[in-house]
């Protein structure tokens, strides 16, 4: 019976084991160079680039006009105020740190763990950690008060005779992400380097080959270099994986710490980072499946890709349903009044909305993933991608918010609503990252060519005489 | 000190990745030592081949990782202790569980610095100018689709005519001569 699905008519079968390709056969060390820098070697600047780009350029005007007012009124313009004084600030700086997550599960864990069809997204999964993680590290500062004094927070010998106070997770924090920052950086560059070397190589215009000749640092692909910068790139890896499990746990921490019905829970580490890297495989998937529409790049990023992808958000999100359940479950076994009331005030509340349109988000949509036939198909998962990020930051909304409209002392509640000055930053950052992206792949190549050469059948070293296997994976 | 003049080495141009390593393999066998092969990706064989067989960036990431460690839980200890002593809810001036997590991160971010900077520093980078890039067909190939021995003329052994024809045995695309 050949369907459309056999082996036989689908080219991006493999025969063998009956998966998608990670690469479409038939390519050569040479089609791959080619197919990926062109996209940044180009004069012909893409129209559909330039719509994006000033798209993207107008929304970061907003978050300059919204960040200069802030500035000059202090953040009474913000609906923070007691008791929420921690409003869409502490939510959206949860919410993109947890999107950078799994750029660096994808670059570093999925590396540890030998996941070959990592390489095709890595690149670009990185540059979102970056762009997210500074998205993210402007809430806190933004929302000091008193921004311009955000160094405080380092150790540095002031002449006021101060310093930092380190039992506090607010100060963990500081480190965590300043760390995690850096590292994702330099994890990027340094694999991007070989790459950066073959654009060098390949660029055409004056300016390219300088631009590309300074920022290659002069590879030139020595085998020995090969070694130290393998050797280099796994040991990255290996630090980077405990970082990004420790960071945030620590943003967790910020809450659990605390003694509020809702935060003061131990759940709290492992259920953050699960849903850091759910919603983090969500975008990813929201900026692949239109990248590689319009680049053309469906022989690199193939269905497998976005079918693996699909399986971790399936994994990660029965761990962030767990993490829920394990809530619920507590606020009635821990038989405190005050942990009773949150959980129904959560629920049933006057923003209980949020907690159901939450479940409907993460748990219960999400459970269509597990038919393949939705798993491999790209507008449904481009769909349930947006879906899941809502649900994400949702369940940032519901944990700050809820909890903090309503303290121990029903004199001390209060509500929440947000001003046009919070949704108008929320949504610069967006066109902050999103402007950042559109640079990232123009002037950067956003698919690794040289780990794309490793996976061809090509590559391998074989002793004479020995048959060259199918291609593609 | 003068600029060094005259011959590099001969480069042998190759087709793939088992030849290049048949070649290196032979190389190493008639009794070269300087030399350098050059590939579009990590060919560790080929670094096998010309005896290049480990690197220290393990040991200077470890280094500084522990480093990092140890700078980070001091600074705190003696800011917390020393410095700056707060009374915060009555927890001991020295909270040693509490700076464990700073310690750690830094435990971290110096270790990869270390691994970042130390690799480029043991390979020598950044090194814009490279005589290996005056090759003709070197910039075509290598970083795309090409592999690249070459027999550089440091080597006691390396007689000009004697390493060609040692090349050409190979049966390379193409053997040139890289001047400095």
């Amino acid at each position: 019976m050949a369907t459309k699905d056999s082996p036989v008519n689908n080219p991006m079968l493999d025969p063998v084991t009956g998966e998608y390709r990670v690469i479409a056969p038939g390519h050569t060390f040479k089609s791959v160079t080619e197919t990926v820098s062109r996209i940044v070697l180009t004069s012909h600047t893409p129209l559909g680039w330039w719509f994006g780009f000033m798209l993207a350029g107008s929304v970061v005007g907003l978050l300059m006009i919204c960040v200069s007012w802030l500035f000059v009124k202090g953040i009474g313009i913000w609906a923070v105020t007691v008791p929420v004084a921690w409003g869409f600030a502490i939510v959206e700086f949860v919410w993109w740190i947890g999107i950078g997550h799994a750029g660096t599960l994808i670059s570093a864990i999925l590396l540890l763990f030998k996941q070959g069809w990592r390489n095709s997204i890595n690149r670009f999964a990185e540059a979102m950690t970056i762009f997210a993680v500074m998205c993210a590290g402007m809430f806190p500062v933004l929302h000091l008060g008193r921004p311009w004094l955000g160094y405080w927070l380092f150790p540095y010998p002031s002449t006021m005779n101060y310093w930092p106070q380190f039992r506090s997770p607010l100060m963990w924090d500081v480190f965590a992400v300043s760390t995690y920052a850096t590292i994702s950086v330099i994890f990027w560059y340094l694999g991007m380097i070989p790459d950066l070397g073959t654009l060098r190589d390949r660029a055409q215009s004056k300016f390219g080959q300088f631009f590309y000749g300074l920022i290659s640092v002069g590879w030139r692909g020595s085998v020995r270099h090969w070694v130290r910068y393998e050797t280099a790139s796994l040991l990255l890896a290996g630090l980077a994986t405990p970082l990004v499990l420790s960071v945030h746990s620590v943003i967790s921490l910020d809450f659990s710490v605390a003694l509020l019905p809702g935060w003061h829970t131990t759940i709290f580490p492992p259920y953050f980072v699960a849903g850091a890297i759910y919603s983090g495989f969500a975008m990813v998937l929201t900026l692949a499946i239109p990248i590689r529409k319009f680049y053309h790049l469906e022989d690199l990023i193939t269905i497998r890709h976005i079918e693996n992808c699909n399986k971790v958000m399936l994994a990660t999100g029965l761990v962030v349903a767990y993490g829920y359940s394990s809530e619920v479950f507590m606020s009635w076994y821990s038989a405190s009044h005050w942990e009773y009331f949150m959980m129904w005030n959560r629920m049933f509340g006057p923003m209980g909305w949020s907690y159901w349109a939450l479940i409907t988000c993460n748990i219960a949509l999400p459970q269509l993933l597990w038919a393949r036939k939705l798993r491999t198909n790209v507008a449904f998962t481009f769909i349930m991608s947006l879906i899941i990020n809502t649900g994400m930051y949702l369940e940032r909304f519901v944990i700050v918010i809820t909890s903090l409209t309503r303290d121990y002392l029903p004199s001390s509640w209060g509500t929440y609503r947000a001003t046009r000055w919070d949704y108008g930053t929320f949504l610069g950052t967006l066109g902050f990252f999103t402007f950042c992206f559109f640079l990232f792949i123009r002037f950067l190549p956003m698919i690794p060519m040289s780990e794309l050469r490793l996976m061809l059948p090509q590559a391998k070293v074989r002793e004479k005489r020995e048959p060259l296997p199918e291609a593609g994976d | 000190m003068p600029l060094p003049e005259g011959l590099y080495g001969l480069m042998a141009e190759f087709d793939s990745p088992t030849d290049l390593v048949h070649a290196a393999r032979s190389a190493y066998r008639a009794g070269y030592r300087r030399m350098d092969c050059y590939t579009p990706y990590p060919v560790e064989e080929a670094a096998e081949a010309i005896g290049f067989h480990r690197d220290e960036v393990s040991l200077v990431c470890l280094i500084g990782g522990l480093l990092g460690l140890v700078a980070m839980y001091t600074l705190e200890t003696w800011i917390s202790v020393w410095a700056f002593p707060l009374n915060i809810a009555g927890r001991p001036y020295y909270s040693w569980p509490a700076f464990v997590i700073p310690g750690y991160e830094w435990t971290i971010l110096w270790a990869g610095m270390s691994a970042c900077f130390g690799m480029l520093a043991l390979c020598g980078l950044p090194k814009p100018y490279h005589p290996v890039f005056n090759a003709p067909n070197f910039r075509n190939g290598a970083t795309t689709d090409k592999f690249f021995l070459c027999l550089e003329s440091t080597d006691p052994k390396f007689e000009a005519a004697e390493a060609r024809s040692f090349l050409e045995a190979q049966k390379p695309i193409s053997v040139v001569e890289v001047e400095y």
